[in-house]
């Protein structure tokens, strides 16, 4: 058993006692130990933590108790979710060395089954940006190339699957933090159903867009955590009372013969990379292979998703983030016994949060003050009332939406740092299933001709049509797989150390 | 002419409680005018007759059982406070000195 196994092949072995979960999280902590300090992907490890875990399950095992699937196989987590008694940043330092005082929803889910929680990954300040450049803790190298982003917000834990320190992580897309990061490290992600998965314990940047989901490097793989986070909870209002679909039979089905597949006009041409375009075509020619119809539909309002995105969530932020007063939890800057509680508040405020997260601090207090709040979050809200209606009638027609999951591949380091639109131009594909609070996966299609880094194709359901995702993705990424005879992890160059 | 000031941004600062230097301030007035610029557009669909949607579920009044479950100790409540005393957590003056 090795680190570049699936997280099903590792049940399995674990299952079969060919290893104990003690072994295999330890094989976890030496990959990390050998490729971190390039990849930079976790925050914080909580080994001790972990190694008891493992410990209880070989034990539980040995005494033959029945274990969920995934027991015993390690994860890495998003460090904005809560893990009691575990460090809990946001990738911030206004919350550096905070331990929560009690587990998400998620967290104790994994708990349940089984899932050996590795450590927290690291990610852009509050989820905000799409490079995880914007981490207060130094950005996290691409895999693929160490100069590269690694995606954002969720670089951490996609490039700790590419970098096989870990088969399983959990990530958050508000508006492509999950997907945009898959796509560019060759990995799957899964957005899934807004109220999917339960939201208690997830540190709020956007409460109305904020989506936990599970990632890894298979389609089957990813279903299987998906299973484990997803369902109802009543501690989060917002959670949808009904079944989980079964998204892990649909990810073994791999049968598309008459589905409907609509690809998105507008998701494509201006903007979008030569390569990434044609990886994205030929995998569409691969789902008409396996006896997909291909529809065309128009989201003509789309266009628009990106300018709403851009007033909706920083206005949330700017409402949510005002948690962060010096009072409660985190930093206090500046209480020297001379200052009153609001020039504390200010001078926290400051020193705590980075450029990005007070950009839109900034931007989101000014879309919704007296004045300009009609033609700003009014009007955004609007916009977001018919990209709704444009999924609405292209789901009509067809069963699920495809297109690229990110405009281009990954980008250098630095390259986009200083320019916030061009930033948040990574999203455009991403963003409108978050406005529309349906479900969306990006799984590889293949590497871009001018540069050889992974291009994502992006997967959309209907709200809780969650199995269709896989049920596609499924399909097309065994047919790649046959096509490649490896996955495409395989075709990344080797990190210095890496088994 | 831009869409923004800079005495604008630095009174979104000031409401937003967040200090920031001169230098920040001139930084950022630059940039939320460019950004103000690009998200302005969504004005143009957003006629009169088109509803808002603030959320993507159509739920409302989620009510549960008034039950008493088990909840954080204060110790727990405390525990990430920069500062507490007698349970309770510990602020700067709220209050000027006149």
């Amino acid at each position: 058993m090795s680190v570049r196994n699936s997280a099903s092949q590792m049940a399995a072995a674990l299952a079969n006692k060919e290893i104990s979960s003690v072994e295999l999280t330890n094989q976890h902590y030496e990959q990390i130990q050998a490729v971190d300090k390039d990849v930079n992907a976790f925050l914080y490890l909580d080994k001790e933590g972990a190694i008891a875990q493992a410990t209880e399950i070989d034990k539980k095992r040995s005494a033959g108790e029945k274990l969920a699937p995934l027991a015993g196989v390690p994860l890495a987590l998003k460090d904005v979710l809560t893990q009691k008694g575990v460090p809990t940043t946001c990738g911030s330092k206004i919350l550096q060395g905070w331990r929560p005082p009690y587990d998400s929803t998620v967290v104790s889910k994994l708990k349940s089954a089984g899932v050996i929680i590795l450590g927290k990954t690291n990610m852009d300040e509050f989820a905000m940006g799409s490079s995880t450049e914007n981490s207060a803790y130094g950005p996290t190298h691409n895999p693929w190339d160490l100069s590269r982003i690694p995606g954002g917000s969720g670089g951490g834990s996609s490039a700790a699957l590419a970098s096989f320190e870990a088969p399983l992580a959990i990530g958050t897309d508000t508006g492509g933090s999950i997907r945009q990061p898959a796509a560019v490290t060759g990995t799957v992600g899964v957005k899934p159903t807004y109220g999917g998965v339960s939201r208690y314990g997830l540190v709020a940047f956007s409460s109305s867009l904020d989506q936990a989901g599970p990632c890894a490097r298979t389609v089957l793989d990813t279903a299987l955590l998906h299973q484990v986070i997803a369902g109802f909870d009543p501690k989060d209002s917002t959670s949808i009372n009904q079944a989980v679909p079964d998204v892990v039979a649909a990810a073994k089905k791999q049968d598309v013969k008459g589905m409907k597949i609509g690809i998105v006009k507008q998701l494509s041409g201006n903007g979008y990379q030569k390569g990434v375009e044609n990886k994205f075509n030929e995998a569409v020619s691969e789902l008409v292979k396996l006896g997909a119809e291909i529809v065309e539909v128009s989201c003509p309002n789309f266009e628009y998703a990106l300018a709403a995105y851009y007033l909706i969530a920083p206005s949330e932020c700017s409402s949510n983030l005002a948690r962060f007063d010096s009072i409660r939890f985190g930093l206090r800057v500046g209480d020297d016994g001379t200052k009153g509680a609001e020039e504390v508040m200010n001078l926290t405020r400051q020193a705590g949060f980075g450029r990005e997260v007070k950009r839109r601090i900034i931007l989101g207090t000014y879309a919704l003050s007296s004045g300009y709040y009609d033609a700003y979050y009014g009007s955004a809200q609007k916009v977001r009332t018919l990209i709704k209606q444009d999924f609405e009638s292209a789901f009509e027609k067809c069963d699920v939406l495809v297109s690229p999951t990110a405009p281009t591949t990954a980008f250098k380091i630095g390259e986009k740092a200083n320019d916030p639109l061009a930033m948040y131009l990574n999203d455009i594909a991403t963003i409108p299933v978050n406005m529309a609070g349906i479900g969306g996966m990006s799984l590889p299609c293949g590497l871009a001709e001018e540069d050889n880094l992974p291009v994502g194709f992006q997967i959309m359901s209907p709200a809780m049509k969650d199995d269709r995702m896989y049920l596609v993705g499924g399909a097309l990424e065994a047919a790649l797989l046959s096509k490649w005879g490896k996955p495409i992890l395989d075709f990344a160059p080797k990190l210095a150390g890496s088994k | 002419m831009s869409a923004i000031s800079r005495d604008e941004v630095a009174n979104l600062a000031r409401l937003a409680r967040i200090a920031m230097s001169d230098a920040e301030l001139d930084h950022l007035a630059g940039e939320m005018d460019v950004i103000l610029g690009a998200v302005a557009r969504v004005q143009e669909v957003a006629s009169k007759d088109v509803l808002a949607t603030s959320h993507p579920l159509d739920v409302s009044n989620v009510v549960r059982e008034d039950l008493v479950v088990a909840s954080l100790s204060p110790t727990e409540a405390l525990s990430g406070a920069p500062a507490s005393e007698d349970q309770r957590f510990k602020v700067p003056q709220i209050l000027g000195e006149e």
